[in-house]
């Protein structure tokens, strides 16, 4: 994306008022370009020589704005292009109309192209802007403009290279010729002496600037040159331009040429020259034209700024953008966005316009360009609320599938606690009362668990993959795990199992009278109980979900405290408290409890509720 | 974690992955099938990476290739054109892929081979850019990509879209600015309101695909492709507060940082 540097105030006197800088950053955002930077000329200038701050109290630091422009806007190159563009967007100024000078083809000045330029660089287009007034900022401007159309759209000037040069040191007719290096001599800018051109060649190689222009030309048997009628040299593209015919601020007339591989290329970049300075001009907006001749003798005339003229219908743009503007609005957009439009009637009671694309807007290419000039000036943000307002658009298109937050969560801490090294298990949620408490030295608070009204006797079964006559559902984690590792006693120590799942208890508030509870839980079993491993997953699955390590009282975040449950070894226990709410337990089993299960090794236990984690 | 809670956002929001794995595209489907032209700026090989091995692309649709030539080359479908001479050497380049949006190109002419069906797509993968390394940008990087391809899209559609996308990221307040890719016409970047910093953040680039790259697919008339694009690791930086990217992704990654970083709760809340 090109950035341009503009004088801050120069741009708002050129604007006609003064803005905050957010009432800029706005107009700017609103347009389509971005305010990038804000310094001020002698910083850039520190910059560019690695120099340190100066303290030194200088009043005149000019403000310098770094605006960033759409890389396919070759007319906001400039501060007077931006300028214009900004002044019709805010309705201060209508579209400029571009005019050719009333010139008879006789008193043109012509450019007669010599057969041999084909072979390395075969187009010329060339404009005159007569009776131009230069002041020092002016001048830089224009300066600015060339390198910024080098940089650009004449790929780094390789496809086109702009002459610029003061008419009155010169005498037309002008020759473009391509001869060989040794036969070209002449005086170039900023030099004192006169070179030939394969002299001048070897002299750039260490200029800093010039020689990444060189390869453009340097291997060819022929170089480009621009000659007048007194076989003084004006440029030798796209290298430098002649001493000789230097622009300087007392110039009134000046004689534009750029040489080309890429002639469309080379008619945009004379066009943006042209219409922005033009202004400047006696005729204000009027350009003179050159005729160039070919050597079969065809001509052409240049500038080109005929318009492009194109049909666009209003029923495609309010279909496109989604809105029903009436036809003298849209007209009214598009002015705005220097695009005149005007009404065509059409037979079919469609609402078409004739759409006249000026010459600075090479942009525009079909009629969606067109389309998005309508947006932009009506606003993509006032756009925005209208869709807010209607949301049919996002009603149709996408489906609305929600995920469920507690579900998610649980997979997140499935996927943690596994790559810890744990082994997901899933046990049965139906288990008798009996080792639902008594089993785990736990009371039997029929107050808490969910109990099965009609279980199974398993005296009647043969075959039963349950113990015990089912009669309740689990309220813990815990039993389920406890016999998983009993089942497996000869594994390899240590064994590292974990569950996440549902649990069932009482509850009043609810219509039926229970709920179900999301809960985690894990084990440690080996040579030794492994207490620390499960306090290390403790900090762990609190770490993961972003909870902090806090002091006992405080409800920012967790902490434990020391518990007395009868399921742990007393002393090796510890409850969870996280944000004030005891959420769960962790500690040793107790030996009673590992003998209920029939488990010999030594296992290090926590449960806890993750709902109160979402 | 945090790509596949974007992969879950899109899939309940009804949107079908595209398949990405392949790395190496060529200039055909990465910028001429886009409608880039062929001097545009990003093709410069300080932007993209070229190949020297393979370095040209082995097979093109030719009927395809020649409908994109000319409308490079003098327009149609009541486009203008860039008006060049457009070379067929320099779409059979290879590169590494500059933007997912390749793939995007290849599945719609895949689309249009067939009876028209709307589609809803996505991507989530590496890029690859020739960029000066620093604090926020590195060579290779994952974008994110969505398309809806439909008759009768509006801008309004895409508008509202991106309203339903961002709003399971979390991001509710949204304004959009003019802004220009060669493919999209119109084209926005979509600016967030960060909370923390206090300021809008650039968030993504949207669009409307140009009708000089929908049309010579075969894709019919009415049909519209609203797209959008983010990098993955913007947000990434932003949710996590890290600063400098080389510390999220890459071998100079702090492991420390990477296993005390809490779960990603995107689409979740």
């Amino acid at each position: 994306m090109p950035t341009i540097s503009v004088g801050r105030d120069r741009l708002f006197a050129a604007l006609g008022r003064t803005y905050t800088q957010e009432e800029f950053e706005d107009l700017c955002f609103s347009f389509g370009i971005e305010l990038d930077d804000v310094t001020t000329e002698k910083a850039i200038v520190r910059k560019e020589r690695h120099l340190e701050a100066e303290e030194d109290a200088d009043e005149d630091e000019e403000v310098i704005y770094k605006i960033e422009v759409p890389a396919n806007r070759y007319d906001l190159l400039c501060l007077e292009g931006l300028a214009q563009a900004l002044r019709v967007f805010c309705e201060c100024q209508q579209i400029p109309t571009y005019k050719l000078a009333d010139v008879s083809k006789d008193a043109m000045l012509k450019m007669h192209v010599k057969p041999e330029t084909s072979q390395i660089r075969p187009y010329i287009v060339c404009a005159v802007l007569r009776g131009i007034t230069f002041d020092k900022a002016r001048y830089n401007s224009f300066i600015d403009l060339q390198d910024k159309l080098h940089q650009n759209i004449c790929r780094r000037r390789t496809l086109v290279a702009i002459g610029t040069h003061d008419l009155d040191t010169l005498k037309g007719p002008f020759t473009y010729e391509a001869l060989p290096p040794s036969s070209v001599n002449f005086t170039p800018l900023k030099q004192e002496r006169s070179f030939r051109a394969d002299e001048l060649m070897e002299f750039y190689k260490s200029d800093l600037k010039l020689k990444k222009f060189l390869h453009i030309i340097e291997d060819s048997p022929v170089f480009p040159v621009i000659y007048d009628r007194n076989r003084t040299v004006l440029s030798l593209p796209p290298i430098i331009n002649g001493a000789h015919s230097a622009i300087t601020l007392e110039t009134k007339n000046v004689f534009i040429e750029c040489t080309a591989t890429d002639l469309t290329k080379a008619k945009i970049v004379l066009n943006t020259m042209v219409t922005t300075f033009s202004e400047y001009c006696a005729n204000k907006f009027v350009i003179e034209p050159v005729e160039v001749v070919y050597p079969d003798g065809k001509s052409h005339i240049y500038p080109d700024l005929s318009i492009y003229n194109m049909e666009v219908s209003l029923p495609y743009v309010n279909g496109l953008i989604g809105v029903s503007l009436e036809a003298e609005e849209v007209t009214k957009l598009l002015n705005r966005m220097q695009l005149h439009a005007k009404q065509s009637t059409s037979d079919n009671k469609q609402a078409k316009f004739v759409v006249s694309v000026p010459p600075t807007r090479s942009d525009i290419l079909h009629p969606c360009d067109v389309m998005e000039d309508v947006a932009i000036a009506y606003g993509f943000n006032a756009i925005k609320d209208k869709a807010i307002v209607d949301n049919k658009g996002s009603k149709r298109l996408a489906a609305s599938l929600k995920l469920l937050p507690l579900n998610e969560l649980s997979d997140l801490i499935r996927k943690e606690v596994a790559m810890v090294g744990f082994t997901e298990v899933l046990t049965f949620i139906l288990c008798s009362k009996k080792e639902n408490f008594a089993m785990l030295n736990r009371k039997d608070d029929t107050s808490k668990a969910v109990i099965i009204g009609n279980p199974r006797s398993s005296d009647f079964e043969v075959y039963t993959p349950y113990p015990c006559s089912l009669t309740a559902v689990r309220t813990s984690l815990m039993p389920g795990i406890l016999k998983t590792v009993a089942h497996n006693k000869d594994h390899p120590k240590p064994i590292k199992i974990f569950e996440v799942g549902d649990i069932s208890v009482l509850d009043d508030n609810n219509d039926v009278g229970a709920k179900n509870l999301r809960q985690l839980a894990a084990l440690y079993c080996g040579a030794n109980a492994g207490f620390e491993v499960v306090h290390g997953l403790v900090d762990r699955v609190m770490e993961k979900n972003g909870v902090p390590f806090v002091s006992s009282g405080d409800k920012s975040g967790y902490y434990i405290e020391r518990s007395d449950e009868p399921e742990f070894l007393a002393g090796r226990q510890a409850r969870i408290i996280y944000k004030g709410k005891h959420i769960g337990t962790f500690g040793i089993v107790h030996p009673e409890v590992l003998n209920n299960f029939d488990i010999p090794d030594p296992c290090s236990f926590v449960e806890l509720n993750i709902e109160s984690l979402l | 974690m945090v790509r596949a809670q974007l992969k879950q956002i899109f899939l309940c929001m009804g949107f079908e992955e595209m398949p990405t794995n392949n790395f190496v595209e060529s200039s055909f489907w990465n910028f001429d099938a886009l409608f880039q032209p062929q001097q545009h700026p990003a093709r410069d090989s300080h932007d993209t990476f070229f190949l020297d091995a393979p370095s040209t692309t082995k097979r093109l649709p030719e009927d395809y290739v020649e409908r994109v030539k000319q409308i490079h080359e003098t327009g149609g479908y009541e486009s203008r054109g860039y008006v060049y001479d457009w070379k067929r050497e320099e779409a059979n380049k290879n590169l590494l892929r500059t933007h997912t949006t390749a793939v995007s190109s290849r599945m719609l002419y895949q689309l249009a081979q067939k009876p028209f069906a709307p589609k809803k797509y996505f991507s989530i993968d590496r890029v690859f850019r020739n960029e000066a390394v620093d604090r926020t940008h590195l060579a290779e990087f994952h974008q994110i990509e969505g398309l809806v391809c439909d008759r009768g899209l509006t801008l309004c559609d895409l508008i509202g879209v991106l309203h339903d996308f961002f709003s399971h990221l979390g991001m509710t307040k949204l304004k959009f600015k003019p802004a220009y890719n060669p493919y999209t016409e119109p084209s926005m970047e979509i600016f967030s309101y960060h909370e923390g910093f206090k300021k809008w953040v650039e968030v993504g680039n949207s669009g409307m695909f140009r009708p000089e790259m929908l049309r010579p697919m075969g894709l019919p008339e009415d049909v519209q492709v609203i797209a959008w694009g983010l990098s993955l690791e913007r947000p990434t930086m932003i949710l996590y507060g890290i600063d400098n990217i080389r510390d999220l992704f890459g071998p100079k990654v702090d492991l420390g940082l990477i296993k005390k970083n809490s779960i990603c709760r995107l689409g979740i809340n």
